[in-house]
């Protein structure tokens, strides 16, 4: 569990970037900050694992305020995963993910051993191991810098827009897959983006965010649709646009689901249980 | 014309390079001069210039203080060096360290800035320590462009080194300095030939090593390696 409580945080520049911020991020869920830019969701991101330090209040990891840890222990025991990857150009693909293992003193074969296993866990062939990220499309750059972020088998994964730069294809893929990655390894992932259907689908907490780190809404993604709070909530959400108010229209092909302007969103199928496959 | 073939006759006769004041002692004092500054140079520059990298701070003070030395004129130094130092090697190789030293600043302070501030951000949110972020991270991805610093430093030191036979330091300049005492101008023209070798030598010296230490996987990256399998290959290094 990671509390913030009354975070605020000041940049020497004056910029408020979060203000009296008070949450609960719950073990073991999916919780997203979805804002705008402005809104401070990577800066409360940035404050779990010390990369930011807050100006006032406390930030607590399973009841340990984390300004009373070492930063540099503290982020070897949390995943981190950022757009654009973020890994070194000029390490192998095996290196890049044994990284932070090999930091906290595994042997470096065994390091290896486990970066293998970890590519399989996220999809990569092994052949990619001894390539340079350069040498791999954007996707698959993603894939590893996820895979490094689950190397050091931490509790909790920190996700910075992890698929804000790939293609939305790729995009939809990713979401999939870490879906799956979350059903099977049971993290506590923290993941911010400013696209609301991204928030919706992967999200079992959703934070709706406004400028200046405050709270618009916090709820499960079907709570938040069901009732937005406000007119800020309902517009970022695009309810306000009756891109969520769907209705059954007959055609002559059959019944489809149009939103409130008369655009086709889908059709209607009898209900399957989630996890069947 | 007659002069340039009297120069190398000069050059290519066997009894000028003997002796005390020959080109192979003259030779050995220059390139040894030379190394010797750039080394005292790089000792205090690139500490200095991975610091102001590493932080990004006193970057103007050290522009700014680059900029003032730049402009100082070397023989001048030299000699204002020599009258209180007295005759001989130490004052020629205190103002060259001072030319040097601007170069191999830039080198290493750019070398560092020139890196992907998000790869050095991740490398810190993954837990590096400062220090492991130097020693992994800027370094190996600088030392192309600290190379380049470190090439441009000893050509201006073997160049300017001539100036050390001003002020009875030896080295090629010796030719230079004796042949316009005597006015003879083929020993000058050999003289600065062979100093123009020597630079160019050390040229191609760092040429190569500004492309030896570019890391593998930057190399990889780049639009003119992609070879294997170009549709899997990005062209932009991430």
């Amino acid at each position: 569990m990671i509390e913030f409580r009354s975070v605020t945080k000041k940049f020497p520049d004056g910029t408020v970037a979060v203000r009296d911020f008070d949450l609960v991020i719950p073990s073991r869920k999916t919780t997203v900050f979805v804002g705008s830019s402005g809104s401070g969701k990577t800066t409360l991101l940035r404050m779990i694992n010390r990369m930011v330090d807050p100006t006032s209040g406390s930030i607590s990891i399973d009841g340990e305020d984390t300004s009373t840890l070492e930063p540099v222990a503290l982020r070897r025991r949390i995943g981190y995963v950022m757009q654009n990857s973020g890994l070194l150009p000029h390490f192998k693909v095996i290196e890049n993910v044994a990284t932070v293992p090999i930091l906290n003193g595994v042997p470096r074969r065994r390091a290896h051993q486990e970066a293998l296993t970890l590519l399989d866990t996220v999809g990569l062939d092994r052949s990619l191991a001894d390539r340079y990220p350069s040498q791999l499309s954007g996707g698959q750059q993603q894939r590893v810098g996820v895979a490094r972020g689950l190397a050091a088998d931490p509790n909790i994964l920190l996700m910075d827009e992890p698929f804000g730069a790939v293609d939305p294809i790729v995009r939809a893929e990713l979401q999939v897959e870490l879906i799956r990655l979350q059903r099977d390894l049971d993290k506590t992932v923290v993941f911010v983006t400013h696209d609301i259907d991204e928030a919706f689908l992967l999200g079992d907490q959703v934070v709706i965010l406004e400028t200046g780190g405050l709270i618009a809404q916090v709820g499960s993604p079907s709570e938040i649709m069901a009732a937005p709070t406000n007119e800020f909530v309902a517009n970022f959400i695009g309810a306000e646009r009756g891109k969520r108010a769907l209705s059954i229209r007959s055609t002559g092909s059959g019944d489809i689901l149009v939103d409130s302007s008369g655009r086709a969103a889908g059709i209607l199928v009898a209900p399957t249980a989630p996890d069947a496959e | 014309m007659n002069f340039l073939i009297e120069a190398f006759q000069f050059i290519f006769d066997p009894a000028n390079w003997g002796g005390s004041g020959g080109i192979g002692v003259r030779l050995v004092e220059h390139l040894w001069v030379s190394l010797l500054v750039v080394v005292i140079a790089a000792a205090i520059a690139i500490p200095v210039g991975f610091l102001i990298g590493h932080t990004g701070t006193g970057k103007s003070i050290a522009v700014i203080g680059s900029g003032g030395v730049r402009a100082l004129p070397t023989l001048g130094l030299v000699t204002v060096i020599a009258l209180s130092v007295g005759i001989g090697l130490t004052a020629p190789i205190i103002a060259l360290v001072v030319l040097a030293i601007p170069s191999i600043l830039a080198g290493a302070y750019s070398g560092f800035e020139a890196i992907d501030r998000r790869t050095i951000d991740a490398a810190r949110a993954v837990g590096r320590t400062e220090w492991q972020i130097v020693t992994a991270v800027e370094l190996p991805l600088g030392l192309p462009l600290l190379m380049g610093g470190l090439r441009s430093a000893s050509l201006q030191v073997i160049s300017t080194a001539t100036l050390a036979a001003y002020v009875g330091g030896g080295g090629l300049g010796g030719f230079l300095f004796t042949g316009l005492r005597t006015n003879d101008y083929p020993q000058m023209l050999a003289g600065s030939i062979l100093v123009i070798a020597l630079a160019l030598l050390s040229e191609g010296f760092f040429a190569i090593l500004e492309r030896v230490t570019v890391p593998a996987g930057v190399r990889a990256g780049l639009p003119t390696s992609v070879r294997a399998r170009p549709s899997r290959s990005r062209a932009t290094a991430a």
